[in-house]
């Protein structure tokens, strides 16, 4: 992974010091609050119902043991012993003081770690596959150019006041698992005629109160421009992006109003007077960035009789079949699975991870990943290279923390914002209807049966649970002060991306499992062989699933 | 005279932020974009707000010694990119940020070209002078270090 330099550590130290400055400045009365705003969201500080939220960084969802062992001790010594895994693939706290934030940057800043721009309108932590640099259908790994992108965007002078709030994510694989063209910029590292690598640069896509599907703004980019490139774009739209109406201020909505073609021929206006600057990436930077990702030393294994073994225990023991069905997956090296670590116990707030639990699952990663883990945007963490004849210790100690959950992918295996318990955005709670929805489903050969289900939660507009591309999306709104809930279907976050119909009139809180438990039984008795839900719907539409959904309603 | 900082030390002259009226032009006050396109002479200073153009003083840029580029708000970022795009398409004269920008602000603003900076508020103008240099290293380039970060490590790890 990538080690800071002495530059990198001198830039986070120095922004410690500056927020230490602000923070002792607002609570001395010399900054006010609305000055104060900016600056704290844009450290991750937000003020939210209970207790202030921090968002901590964790740049395209990479961790060393050390830092998750930091971040053990940091929600013990500063917190209440937890910790929240973010869609964007951020770890948030809910119960710091804000007078001792300037303490935890610095704690974090100890182990290359820090909290800058997490929130407010500025350029956001650029994501990526989680099984980058694992997964077999991968044409290049993808995290190079998110640190690339990551020392760019950090403390960037020029973007900091933007419109609205801007996420960048990068796909380098057959699957699209980063979600692209669900970001204000996707990028997409892509073969030209020639069979070179460059970038397929997506723009104006986004969720939130305007779901919009990314257009394609340039087809393939030479890598070397993609700096340059992406500071055209930000410039068109930090000076042409609307600022009358949050609402209306993302980049989908410039991009929407003045076509992508004129928007296209604006940004190529601006690179003309970036292009080939000082910004152009050179060889050895791209070197130097690939050089922070090379293989760890695997093993020379014999895929063959690990995989025997493994059929073998797992037909002796269902209970890690089950779990080595579900939450591992093929690696690109022989004798070596990615696990993914489910935090989507029924009981618990779905990306909840305890103290203890971080600090099993670094020793788990010493121990059996080459001292890595990985947070997922759905909300989930990973151990990313694990050898085959190590998975049913694994798995062992995994049981034993609650962590072995044999649910990725499936209807229980939700994705969900903190919603009305902690959030003060939030219409509408949403970890109830969660738990509701995960305790109905708690039969594993029914949950199974039903095959992959995205099931995504927000508790309001704002979409912090991606409701808008989930196959059932589920957003909070408010009636006249009641919490209700609007179900939406169809939604898909792969390279086939849509947005999710709304299937009518909203639902209380308690009628929600009901709902689901409808949808998915009407989904059985239309399916069509092996069809997965997403497949039945998209060939029956809507209709069946309105009618039954609302038959008894009246 | 109304105060501002200047090459890093508080110094002081006669010019205001503009008074947006008509095409009238105002004794110490910045003329606005549309006062200084109607003036029949050419005016050596102009104010830009948000929304207007840059493009509009491309052709002008040689002629004009001080830009005034006003905050009205200080969430308002677009002037940061005004800045960045008169430097780079070769204004040398003074650029000054007038308005509602806070100290906070000055290190960001400095980056992208301003060198003067005229605050609503004079009475924090020690803050705001103590502000400029709260970073002594950036990654990326910028009007006041022109070599992104990784040109000056390449450099670095190539001998000389």
């Amino acid at each position: 992974m990538y080690i800071y330099d002495q530059y990198d550590q001198r830039i986070v130290d120095e922004r410690v010091a500056q927020f230490r400055d602000q923070t002792r400045r607002y609570l001395a009365g010399e900054l006010s609050d609305a000055e104060f705003l900016p600056l704290r969201l844009q450290n991750g500080l937000y003020v939210q119902r209970l207790a202030p939220m921090l968002r901590i960084a964790v740049p395209y969802g990479l961790l060393s043991s050390t830092q998750v062992r930091k971040l053990a001790h940091i929600t013990r010594h500063y917190d209440k012993g937890y910790a929240h895994v973010s869609t964007r693939q951020n770890i948030q706290l809910n119960w710091p003081l804000l007078e001792e934030v300037p303490d935890i940057l610095a704690e974090l800043a100890g182990v290359q770690m820090h909290a800058i721009q997490t929130s407010g309108n500025c350029i956001r932590n650029t994501t990526t596959d989680q099984f980058a640099g694992v997964a077999a259908d991968e044409r290049e790994d993808p995290r190079p150019w998110c640190e690339i992108i990551r020392q760019w965007s950090t403390l960037h002078p020029e973007f900091a006041f933007l419109p609205r709030k801007f996420k960048i994510a990068v796909c380098a694989s057959e699957e699209d698992r980063a979600a692209i063209h669900a970001h204000d910029i996707g990028v997409e590292l892509l073969p030209n005629a020639a069979g070179e690598l460059g970038f397929k640069v997506l723009v104006g896509g986004g969720l939130g109160r305007t779901p919009v599907i990314g257009s394609v703004i340039c087809e393939w980019l030479e890598k070397r421009h993609l700096l340059t490139y992406l500071e055209a774009i930000l410039r068109v739209y930090n000076q042409h992006g609307r600022r009358d109406n949050k609402y209306k201020a993302r980049i989908k909505i410039l991009v929407k109003a003045m076509g992508i073609d004129a928007f296209r021929d604006a940004v190529e206006a601006e690179w003309a007077l970036l292009k080939d600057g000082p910004s152009t990436l050179t060889e050895n930077e791209i070197t130097r960035a690939q050089s922070f990702f090379t293989s760890p030393p695997y093993a020379a294994l014999d895929g063959r009789s690990s995989q025997e073994a493994l059929a073998a225990r797992a037909a002796t023991d269902p209970i890690f079949g089950n779990w080595l069905a579900r939450n591992t997956r093929a690696h690109r090296v022989p004798g070596y699975r990615a696990v993914t670590i489910s935090l989507k116990a029924t009981g618990i707030a779905p990306g909840d991870v305890t103290d203890r639990q971080l600090e099993l699952l670094a020793d788990l990663a010493d121990r059996y990943s080459f001292g890595e883990l990985r947070t997922t945007h759905q909300q989930n963490m990973v151990l990313a290279d694990v050898e085959e004849a190590a998975l049913y210790e694994l798995w062992q100690h995994l049981q034993k923390a609650g962590l072995a959950t044999a649910n990725i992918g499936y209807i229980t295996d939700l994705i969900c914002c903190p919603g009305g318990d902690y959030c003060s955005l939030a219409n509408a709670k949403s970890i109830p209807v969660a738990e509701a929805i995960q305790a109905r489903f708690e039969d594993l050969d029914y949950l199974y049966d039903l095959g992959p289900v995205e099931l995504n939660i927000s508790g309001c507009m704002n979409a912090c649970g991606h409701h808008h591309i989930g196959h059932i999306g589920i957003l909070g709104v408010d009636k006249k002060g009641a919490e209700f809930y609007q179900v939406s279907l169809g939604g898909s976050q792969s390279k086939d991306a849509a947005i999710g119909k709304i299937l009518g009139p909203s639902f209380s809180q308690e009628a929600v499992p009901d709902v689901v438990e409808n949808l998915l039984g009407t989904f059985v008795s239309l399916r069509e062989g092996e069809e997965t839900f997403l497949q039945t719907y998209n060939r029956v539409g809507i209709e069946p699933f309105k009618e039954r959904v609302y038959a008894k309603a009246d | 005279m109304p105060k501002l900082i200047k090459n890093d030390t508080v110094s002081s002259d006669s010019w205001q932020r503009a008074l947006p009226d008509g095409d009238q032009l105002f004794k110490d006050h910045f003329p606005t974009l549309a006062q200084w396109q109607a003036a029949t002479e050419t005016l050596p200073t102009v104010q830009l707000q948000p929304g207007d153009e840059v493009a509009t003083l491309v052709e002008a840029l040689d002629t004009l010694a001080i830009i005034a580029v006003d905050f009205p708000v200080f969430t308002d970022g677009r002037g940061f990119s005004y800045a960045r795009e008169l430097r780079q398409r070769g204004y040398r004269g003074e650029l000054r940020a007038t308005g509602e920008f806070m100290p906070d602000q000055v290190h960001y603003l400095r980056r992208c070209g301003f060198d003067a900076f005229q605050p609503a508020d004079a009475s924090r103008l020690e803050e705001y002078l103590r502000q400029l240099r709260v970073f002594s290293e950036h990654y990326q380039a910028s009007i006041d270090e022109p070599l992104p970060l990784f040109r000056r490590r390449d450099s670095e790890s190539q001998p000389a």
